[in-house]
C-alpha cells in the first residue's frame, strides 16, 4: 500500500451522490440568482433527459472515438519509473485527444447538449485556454457562434491558446474586472449567460458551477477513469494502487476517480497547485488551505479573507489558478475518500523536465504538478506496486511561459 | 410590524409609491455614505438598500462592480456594512434599510452571527443575490428569530411555479428584476414589466419594487404607474463616479437626483 500519512483512506460503497439538488453532503448546491434559475432549470431537465437517451449517447461514443481519438492510451513509463526508483508510474495520455487535453470530452457533451436544447450561442470561460480551445473546436464543428471569457492575465501568458480560438472563429473577450484571472472570467461569462438567456448555452469547463454542472462535467470527464480502470487490468492484471491528478476545478481529477471510488484499495491523490508555497498564501490550493464557503454557484473549499472575500490565488499554471474547486473534491477530501495535496511552481517545473527528457512526452504546466507528485509518492512505493498519473494535457501551450520563465528569448 | 411594513402601509394610505435608492457601503469611504444615506432621505427616499460590497459580483453590471471594487479597496467589509448602519440609525430611527450583496460573506460570519448583529444595528431586510429560495431555509430561519425580513429576487424568466416559491418565503417586499441583464444595463419594455408584475401580484399581496435599468426621473415615473417601488442603483453611483474628486458635488447630484425622482413619482400616483 501506499504510505498514506493521514492514515488509509476510508472506505465508500453505494456512491451515488449528489442528491437531485446537486448537494454533495454540504456542498455543491445551487447558488445563483433568480434571473438564471429558469435556465438552469431548463438545462437540468435537457441533461437528465439526454444523458439516459441512447440516440444522444450514441452520437457522443461516435464523436469521442472519431474527433476526439479515443480511447486515449495508458503509457507505462518505464524509464521514468527506473530512474525515480519505487512504483510504476504509468500515464492516462489525455494529452493526446485532439486540441490536446481532456477538456474536449466535456465541450462535446455540452455542445450536442447546446443544439439538442435548439441554442445558437456557445459561451465558455477559460483559465489556460485549454477549456476555450476545445470550447471553440466544438462550436465551429458545429457551426454555433462562441464567445470565450479570459482574464486580461492569462490572455498574456496564454498567447497562443487565444490565438487558436481567434483560428477557430472564436470571439475572446478579454476581462478586466477584479483579478483578471480564471475567476473573473466565469464571472464575465454567468452576466452574459444571463443577458443572451434565450439562445445562449453556457458551457462551464469544470467540475464546479451551480447544479448540475458537478455532475454533468463529471459524468462528461469519467470516460477517463472507465477507460482507465480497463486499460490497467488489461496492462497489469489488476487495478492501480494510486490515482494521482491535479486539481484546479478538478475535473480531471473527478474524471479519473469517480469509476474508482468504491475501489478500497485504490488510493486517490489531487494535486493542487502550491504556487509558491501553501506557507507563504502565493498558491491556488483552497482544499488544502482554505475553508468552505459560496462562489460561483456551489458551496466549496475557497480560498477567501476572513470577511469572506475571494483572494487573489497565485500558480504557475494558469490552469489551476482559481480559487474555489469542484464540490466533490471537498466532499470526497471531508470523508477522508481521497487525500489532497500540493505540489509547488518549481517542483511542477521540474517535473515538466523531467518528464520531457526522460520520456519524450512534454506534459502541460497543470499536469506537471500531478506528475511532481506520483514521482514523490512512488519512491514510498514498492517496485511492484503502480501509480496511474492522468496526464490531462500537452505542454505546448507552456513552452513560451517556460523559456520566459528561464530567460530564453524565443 | 416592523419599519418595512410600516413604510409601505404608510405609503398606500397616502396613495404613493416607494423610493428605494442603492449605494454600495464604503464607496468611497464609510462616511460619505453616511451622509448620503441621510441625504437620500431627506430628498425623498423612503428605504434605502446598502450594497454589500463583494470581490465577485456576479450579477452586477460594471458601475456596480467598479462601485465594490472601490469599496473594498477602502477597506469596508460585512462587519463594516453593518456598523455604518448602525451609526445610521443614531439620528434615523425610520427609515428603513435593507442590504444586498452576495452569500459568501455572510456563510463566513455565520447566518446567526450575522442575522442577530444586523438586527441590533438596525438592519430592517436583507436581498442575498445568489441564494434562491432552494438553499435559503437556514438562513431565513435565522432572519425570522432575529426579525429581519428575508428580500428575494424575481425576474422576467420566472415561471409561475418559481413565482409560488419566492413568495412563500419572502418578507418586506419582492425586487423584480425588469430586464435580462445584470444591474445598470439595457432597457426594458414598459408593457413587459407591467405584465408580469400582474401576474405575480395573482400570488402575492407583498409590495413588488422594480429595478435594473431604472436611469431617470421619466422612468421611475412609469415604473411608479405599474409596481409599488422604484430602485435606483447605478444611475446614483454614476453620480459618484462622475465627481469622483468633489465628494460634495457627488451627494450634491445624488440628493438631485433622488429628488427628482421623488417628484417625478408623486406626479403620477
Amino acid at each position: 500500500m501506499p504510505i498514506n500519512k493521514q492514515g488509509k483512506q476510508s472506505k465508500v460503497t453505494n456512491y451515488q451522490l449528489p442528491d437531485e439538488k446537486g448537494h454533495f453532503g454540504p456542498y455543491g448546491g445551487l447558488f445563483v440568482a433568480e434571473t438564471l434559475m429558469e435556465s438552469i432549470e431548463e438545462l437540468n431537465q435537457a441533461y437528465t433527459q439526454y444523458i439516459k437517451d441512447p440516440e444522444f449517447l450514441a452520437e457522443l461514443d461516435a464523436d469521442l472515438h472519431d474527433y476526439v481519438g479515443r480511447p486515449s492510451p495508458i503509457y507505462h513509463a518505464a524509464r521514468l519509473s527506473r530512474e525515480i526508483g519505487g512504483a510504476q508510474i504509468y500515464l492516462k495520455r489525455e494529452d493526446l485527444n485532439h486540441t490536446g487535453a481532456h477538456k474536449i470530452n466535456n465541450t462535446i457533451g455540452q455542445a450536442l447538449l447546446a443544439k439538442r436544447m435548439g441554442k445558437t450561442r456557445i459561451i465558455a470561460e477559460t483559465g489556460a485556454g485549454q477549456h476555450g480551445v476545445a470550447t471553440a473546436t466544438v462550436a465551429a464543428r458545429l457551426g454555433l457562434e462562441c464567445v470565450v471569457y479570459m482574464g486580461a492575465e492569462d490572455i498574456q501568458r496564454q498567447s497562443p491558446n487565444v490565438y487558436r480560438m481567434r483560428l477557430l472563429g472564436a470571439t475572446v473577450v478579454p476581462v478586466t474586472s477584479g483579478s483578471q484571472t480564471l475567476k473573473d472570467a466565469l464571472n464575465e461569462a454567468l452576466r452574459d449567460w444571463v443577458t443572451n438567456i434565450d439562445t445562449t448555452y453556457y458551457i462551464i469547463g469544470t467540475v464546479a458551477g451551480p447544479h448540475p454542472y458537478p455532475a454533468m462535467v463529471r459524468d462528461f470527464q469519467t470516460i477517463i477513469g472507465r477507460e482507465s480502470r480497463q486499460q490497467m487490468l488489461q496492462k497489469t492484471g489488476r487495478l492501480p494502487d494510486a490515482l494521482v491528478a491535479c486539481v484546479g476545478g478538478g475535473s480531471n481529477a473527478i474524471g479519473l476517480f469517480h469509476p474508482f471510488i468504491e475501489d478500497e484499495s485504490v488510493s486517490l491523490y489531487g494535486v493542487e497547485a502550491a504556487g509558491l508555497g501553501v506557507e507563504t498564501g502565493q498558491h491556488s490550493a483552497p482544499l488544502c488551505a482554505g475553508k468552505p464557503g459560496v462562489l460561483h454557484g456551489n458551496r466549496t473549499y475557497l480560498m477567501a479573507d476572513e470577511d469572506g472575500e475571494i483572494i487573489e490565488t497565485h500558480s504557475i499554471s494558469a490552469g489551476l489558478d482559481y480559487p474555489g474547486v469542484g464540490p466533490e473534491h471537498s466532499w470526497l477530501k471531508d470523508i477522508g475518500r481521497a487525500e489532497y495535496v500540493n505540489i509547488k511552481d518549481d517542483e511542477a517545473l521540474a517535473a515538466f523536465h523531467q518528464l520531457t527528457r526522460v520520456e519524450g512526452i512534454i506534459p502541460a504546466l497543470e499536469s506537471s504538478h500531478a506528475v511532481a507528485y506520483a514521482t514523490k509518492l512512488a519512491t514510498q512505493m514498492d517496485s511492484e506496486q503502480t501509480i496511474l498519473v492522468n496526464l490531462s494535457g500537452r505542454g505546448d501551450k507552456d513552452i513560451f511561459t517556460i523559456a520566459k520563465l528561464e530567460g530564453i528569448e524565443l | 410590524m416592523n419599519r418595512l411594513d410600516d413604510c409601505f402601509k404608510a405609503l398606500k394610505k397616502v396613495g404613493k409609491k416607494a423610493l428605494i435608492p442603492f449605494v454600495t457601503a464604503g464607496d468611497p469611504n464609510a462616511d460619505f455614505t453616511l451622509s448620503c444615506m441621510h441625504a437620500m432621505a431627506k430628498s425623498g427616499a423612503d428605504i434605502i438598500e446598502l450594497g454589500v460590497p463583494f470581490s465577485d459580483p456576479m450579477a452586477d453590471g460594471p458601475v456596480i462592480q467598479k462601485a465594490s471594487e472601490r469599496a473594498l479597496k477602502g477597506g469596508m467589509t460585512l462587519r463594516g456594512v453593518i456598523a455604518l448602519v448602525k451609526r445610521f440609525r443614531q439620528q434615523d430611527k425610520q427609515t428603513p434599510v435593507v442590504l444586498m450583496g452576495y452569500l459568501n460573506p455572510i456563510e463566513f460570519m455565520g447566518y446567526e452571527a450575522f442575522a442577530a448583529s444586523a438586527s441590533e444595528a438596525g438592519v430592517d431586510g436583507v436581498l442575498t443575490v445568489d441564494i434562491p429560495p432552494e438553499e435559503s431555509a437556514e438562513l431565513v430561519a435565522a432572519y425570522e428569530k432575529h426579525g429581519i425580513s428575508p428580500v428575494f429576487l424575481l425576474a422576467p424568466t420566472s415561471l409561475p411555479h418559481r413565482i409560488k416559491k419566492v413568495v412563500a418565503l419572502a418578507k418586506g417586499y419582492i425586487y423584480y428584476v425588469s430586464l435580462k441583464g445584470v444591474t445598470g444595463t439595457g432597457s426594458f419594455d414598459l408593457d413587459d414589466v407591467a405584465n408580469k408584475i400582474e401576474e405575480i401580484k395573482q400570488f402575492t399581496s407583498l409590495p413588488l419594487a422594480v429595478g435594473f435599468g431604472v436611469k431617470n426621473a421619466d422612468l421611475a415615473a412609469n415604473i411608479a404607474k405599474i409596481g409599488d417601488a422604484v430602485v435606483v442603483g447605478s444611475a446614483l453611483i454614476d453620480c459618484i463616479t462622475a465627481n469622483a474628486d468633489d465628494y460634495e458635488q457627488a451627494q450634491a447630484a445624488i440628493s438631485s437626483l433622488v429628488n427628482d425622482m421623488r417628484i417625478g413619482m408623486d406626479a403620477v400616483s
